[in-house]
This record gives C-alpha cells, sequence and structure tokens, in this order.
C-alpha cells in the first residue's frame, strides 16, 4: 500500500516536473498545480498511512485511542491545498496577463524584463541622441 | 507579571500589518483612506518593533505560545536577539518605503492595490522573522509571495508580466521544494516545532530520507535567498517594480531567506555546519557570480539587483564559517545590507526621476545640479563599498576577520576582492550619473520633488549611525550569535519557559 501510494506520488512527481519543464506557459502552469497536488500527497504519507479510526477523545478519556489516524498532517495537508489554489489561480492570472499584454506565451519569446545581448549594447557613442 | 502589552510583544509586530492590510482593503474605492490606513500602521509598526526589541533587550529573548497550548503542542512565536533586530529593520525599511511611496507612487499604481499588499507582505516577513514552527515558517513564506507578485505587476506593464512570470515560476518552484522536505522532515521527527526539532533531529540516525529533507529545505531557502545558481530570477524581475516596491523586495524578501537558513542550519542541522566547505565554496560563487553581472549591466535597478546576489554570498559565508563571531557577523551583515540595499533602490527611484530613465548612459550631471542629492547617494554608495566609517565597514570587517580566524583564507581572499568589484560599479553608477556631463539633448536634469529625498536620508542616518557607533550593535549581534552558536538555549526558551497564554 505505502510502495503503491509513493509510486503514484513519483508518478505525478514526474508528470508535473516535466510539463514544468516545457517553454509553454499554460503546461508550466498545468505542471506547478500537478507538482503542488503530488507534495500534498507526500505530507499526508509523512504522518503514516494505514490507521483509520478518527482522531477523537472518546468521553472521560485524556488522550486518543491507540491505532487512531495522525490529524496532524490532515490539517498540514488542508492548508497547503488551499495555498496551493491560490498560487495555481494566481499564476493562471498572471499567464492570461502574458498573452494578452505580451501576445505570447512561449517564453523564448518573452524577452521584455530581460532584453538581449543585442538589445543592451556597451556605452552609447557620444553622438547618439535618444 | 508582566503587563499584557509586554506579554503580546511578539505578536504586534505581525498582527498590526495584516490588520492594517485587510482596512486598506476594504477602503479599496478611497486612495486617502489607504494613504491614512498605510500612514498609521507603519507608525504602529514602528512603534510595536521598538517595544519587542526593548523587551528582548531588557528581560532576555523570549517565547509566546498561542491558544493557550504549551509548547510544542501550538504554534509559537519566538522573539530571541536576531528576530527582533530583523523586525526591528524591517519596521524601518517598511516606512522609508511609505514615505517614498507616497511621494513617487501615481493614483493608478495606488488603486493597483499598494497599500493593502504592501502592509501584507510586512506582515508576512515579520511573520517570518518571528515564528518558531516551521511549517508556519512555509505559510509566512507563501503569503510573501502572493503579495510579492502582486506588487510586481502594480502597472500591469508587459515588462512587469513578463518579470513577475520569471519570479513565480522560480518561487513557486522553491516553495513547492521547501514543502516537500518539509513533510518528509516531519515523517522523520514528527514534529514541526523548531525548538523540538532542535532536540529531535541531531539524534536521528544518519538516513537518505533526513538527507533528502535536508537538500529540499536548503534548496527551497537558497532559491529564496537568491544563492548561486539559483539567482537568475532575481535580477530578472526586481528591476520591473516600481522603486518603493523593488527597495522593500531588495532589502526585505531575500534576506527572508537567508534568516531561515541562519535558524535552521544553526538549531535543527547543526551537523550540517560541517558542511562549511561545500557552502563556502557556494557562498564564493555567488559573491563573484553577482558582482561580474553588476558590471556588465547598464540599468542601475539591475547593476543593484546583481549586487543583492552578491551581498547574499556574504550573509552565507557567515553561516558557512560557522563560529560564533561568524554568525555575529552575518547579524550585523543583513542589518547593514537591509538598510543600504533599501537606500539605494530608492535613490534609483529618484536618478530616474531626474534623468527620465534608469539606463546610466542615458543620465548625467546630477553631482552639479544637484549636489544634496549626490551627498545622499553617496552614503549608501559608499557604504554598500564597505569604505569606513560607514556600516558597511564593519559589516565586512567582522566577515573577513571571522573568516581569517577560522582559517577559511581563500573566502576572505574572494570576499575582499569581490569587495573591489563592488567599488567598481559604484564607481560606475557615480561616474555616469553624477560626474559625466548629460549626452542627452536636456543639459539640466529634470526637477523632482524634495520628498522623495525624506526617506534617503533616514535610511542614509541610520547608515552613518551604525557606522560610527557600531559598538553597541556589535555587541547586541555578539549575544546574538552566542545565543545561535547554542542552540541548546533555544531549546530551553522554546519548551521550557513558553507563556501557556499571553
Amino acid at each position: 500500500m505505502n510502495l503503491l501510494y509513493a509510486l503514484a506520488t513519483a508518478i505525478l512527481c514526474g508528470i508535473g516536473l516535466y510539463l514544468m519543464l516545457s517553454r509553454h506557459l499554460v503546461r508550466m502552469a498545468l505542471g506547478v498545480s500537478l507538482l503542488s497536488a503530488a507534495i500534498n500527497l507526500v505530507i499526508l504519507q509523512a504522518g503514516r498511512l494505514g490507521a483509520v479510526l478518527p482522531p477523537l477523545v472518546a468521553e472521560g478519556a485524556a488522550t486518543v485511542a491507540a491505532g487512531t489516524a495522525n490529524p496532524v498532517p490532515q490539517a498540514l495537508v488542508l492548508t497547503a491545498i488551499v495555498i496551493g489554489l491560490a498560487l495555481v489561480a494566481l499564476f493562471a492570472a498572471l499567464v492570461l496577463a502574458a498573452w494578452i499584454k505580451l501576445g505570447t506565451l512561449d517564453t523564448r519569446a518573452m524577452r521584455a524584463a530581460e532584453p538581449t545581448a543585442a538589445a543592451e549594447p556597451g556605452p552609447a557613442p557620444d553622438a547618439v541622441k535618444p | 507579571m508582566t503587563a499584557w502589552w509586554q506579554a503580546t510583544a511578539a505578536f504586534w509586530p505581525v498582527g498590526i500589518p495584516l490588520a492594517g492590510a485587510a482596512f486598506a482593503a476594504m477602503l479599496r474605492g478611497s486612495v486617502q483612506g489607504q494613504r491614512r490606513t498605510t500612514g498609521i500602521t507603519l507608525a504602529l509598526l514602528g512603534l510595536a518593533s521598538l517595544l519587542l526589541v526593548w523587551r528582548v533587550v531588557a528581560d532576555g529573548p523570549f517565547a509566546t505560545g498561542f491558544g493557550g497550548w504549551v509548547p510544542p503542542l501550538g504554534l509559537v512565536f519566538v522573539a530571541d536577539r536576531l528576530s527582533a533586530a530583523l523586525v526591528l529593520v524591517t519596521a524601518l525599511v517598511g516606512i522609508a518605503a511609505g514615505l517614498f511611496a507616497r511621494a513617487d507612487l501615481r493614483r493608478r499604481q495606488e488603486r493597483g492595490g499598494f497599500h493593502p499588499l504592501f502592509l501584507a507582505m510586512l506582515g508576512a516577513v515579520n511573520g517570518a522573522f518571528l515564528t518558531g514552527d516551521l511549517f508556519n515558517l512555509y505559510v509566512w513564506f507563501e503569503l510573501m509571495l502572493v503579495t510579492a507578485i502582486g506588487l510586481l505587476v502594480l502597472d500591469r506593464r508587459p515588462t512587469q508580466i513578463d518579470g513577475a512570470i520569471r519570479y513565480a515560476l522560480v518561487n513557486v518552484f522553491g516553495t513547492i521544494v521547501l514543502l516537500a522536505g518539509i513533510a518528509l522532515l516531519y515523517g522523520l521527527a514528527g514534529t514541526l516545532t523548531l525548538a523540538d526539532l532542535a532536540r529531535v533531529v541531531p539524534a536521528l540516525p544518519a538516513s537518505p530520507a533526513l538527507a533528502i529533507a535536508f537538500a529540499f529545505i536548503v534548496a527551497g531557502f537558497g532559491i529564496k535567498a537568491g544563492v548561486f545558481p539559483l539567482y537568475a530570477w532575481l535580477p530578472a524581475s526586481y528591476h520591473t517594480a516600481p522603486p518603493a516596491v523593488a527597495a522593500a523586495f531588495a532589502g526585505l524578501l531575500t534576506k527572508v531567506g537567508v534568516y531561515a537558513a541562519l535558524r535552521l542550519l544553526t538549531a535543527v542541522f547543526p551537523g550540517a555546519l560541517g558542511l562549511g566547505d561545500a557552502l563556502a565554496i557556494v557562498a564564493g560563487l555567488t559573491m563573484v557570480a553577482g558582482v561580474l553581472g553588476a558590471a556588465s549591466a547598464w540599468d542601475m535597478r539591475r547593476v543593484l539587483a546583481f549586487h543583492i546576489v552578491s551581498q547574499i554570498g556574504y550573509m552565507l559565508a557567515g553561516i558557512a564559517i560557522g563560529t560564533r563571531e561568524a554568525l555575529a557577523a552575518t547579524l550585523f551583515y543583513v542589518v547593514h545590507h537591509i538598510v543600504v540595499k533599501a537606500n539605494l533602490f530608492l535613490a534609483a527611484g529618484v536618478v530616474n526621476r531626474a534623468c527620465g530613465s534608469y539606463d546610466l548612459r542615458l543620465c548625467g550631471g546630477l553631482m552639479r545640479e544637484r549636489p544634496w542629492f549626490a551627498a545622499l547617494f553617496a552614503v549608501p554608495a559608499l557604504s554598500l563599498v564597505g569604505v569606513p566609517p560607514l556600516s558597511g565597514f564593519w559589516a565586512k570587517l567582522l566577515i573577513v576577520d571571522a573568516a581569517f580566524r577560522a582559517d577559511h583564507v581563500a573566502l576572505a581572499t574572494v570576499a575582499l576582492l569581490t569587495s573591489l568589484l563592488t567599488l567598481y560599479s559604484m564607481s560606475k553608477i557615480w561616474s555616469e550619473a553624477f560626474w559625466k556631463m548629460p549626452r542627452t539633448g536636456r543639459p539640466r536634469p529634470r526637477p523632482f520633488d524634495g520628498r522623495l529625498l525624506l526617506p534617503i536620508g533616514l535610511l542614509g542616518a541610520v547608515t552613518l549611525t551604525i557606522g560610527l557607533f557600531a559598538e553597541p550593535l556589535v555587541q547586541f549581534a555578539r549575544a546574538a550569535g552566542a545565543d545561535l552558536a547554542d542552540p541548546a538555549r533555544y531549546v530551553a526558551l522554546v519548551l521550557s519557559r513558553g507563556e501557556a497564554r499571553p
């Protein structure tokens, strides 16, 4: 069970990384969302799989009974899912803005912030007028 | 018995800016109301930071648990000397950037959400400095990332969209890697409170999982801090933001990564300080790569952005050396660097106002026409290079001295040579923008709002004060370095003295 789960997580991570290496922004966004989903699964596994009893303290008892599920990773995953959703949504908005403002989704064509060497020459000659 | 405002001292530097951000977001329709909110919030933040530093100096470091939980069960904020000093500097930079933004930002940019995003970013930075919980640290990193992306695209210009995408991709990947590392570490140690980790992790047997968790966490912080070879996003994006925003970024964001690495490597992975040689090589390469990039750039903000990378190398060098003196030197360096770098980015904004461009080649004549501004620029520029008696001299002296004491001669040599190259690129800015006659048709610089010089003067005065009265800060840094070098103190502070409820 653990191995199968780890294998599935690894495959998800692999697909996410492969997509992030793409030059196409939409594929990158999909890669980010897959990768963050895969890491959420890693958190869940970090809390050990197997136990199915809900972590509730019985009436009169001071602690949870033995063999209950670990609630901490579930709380962490919940937080991470919400954050991941916000990040993917924000990144998707950025991709949309790039398509509208830059007219391309190919990262090779995006040189607005960092002009190529040809566009940024050495010291200007004295005769240059702006 | 401590009064309520003493007991909650660690909460206010985070709570005040977050509340201010929420308030400013509600005042979306009224720019005037947002400005007032920012002003009041920054003033209160300054007071809260002073209170925190005062309490830490007077009573010593303290920890505050939230919600009635006793550490390590609940969330805990830890205010030691390192955190308190960084919180105070954050407030200072926030105030300076806020003053500059008030005079510089156009109404459209303010409507674009500057006020709530800026305040939330300050809250997130303080949260990262104060939290004593690893997962909480990750959450503050994410909040910093989201607000930083919002601030980067304030104008929605194509360059900003492009820069923000470069920034977002690398940093989102960085936080994902960090989260993976945190998950693995939790799986091994079963706790996320830093003090508890500091107790448990060094006792764990060496295993591949521990090594991978360590590598992921360090890589995540490395991306955030802009360490070689993970720095390319930084000079690709910082220069697209408005100057007030770029100043806050340049001063604060990468330093949170440095702080986190400093905290984790000293407390949770003290064994990793044996990796000093590998870290020292990375530190040296970071210094050199940054300063060479700066030497080849002509956009003033890109010169400065490359210098951030170079300076991160110095801080990393302090961590790599890892002795008590070196850790103290790192704290001194971070404080000095935050003030100076934010100031230089503000000065770049004024240069743009005067010359109409950030391109140094198109600029000139500022020395003759704007001598006051030239003098104000000279303070942080010379301090960055490390000219006595400014703060940068002491910072570099402490680092190089610690390196020689620990027999890191190569690292000290690289640090000194990097200073020389720093001098080269600062003198490039000086001779191009200030000394040479302007090459454009316009013989005189444009007039600019005198209020822009106020925050530059404020930060310059701080630089000068640190430089002339270095002794108290050095003493403070030494005490902080002694705390860092002895993680048992940190553990005892959180786990035994934690005040269960404010």
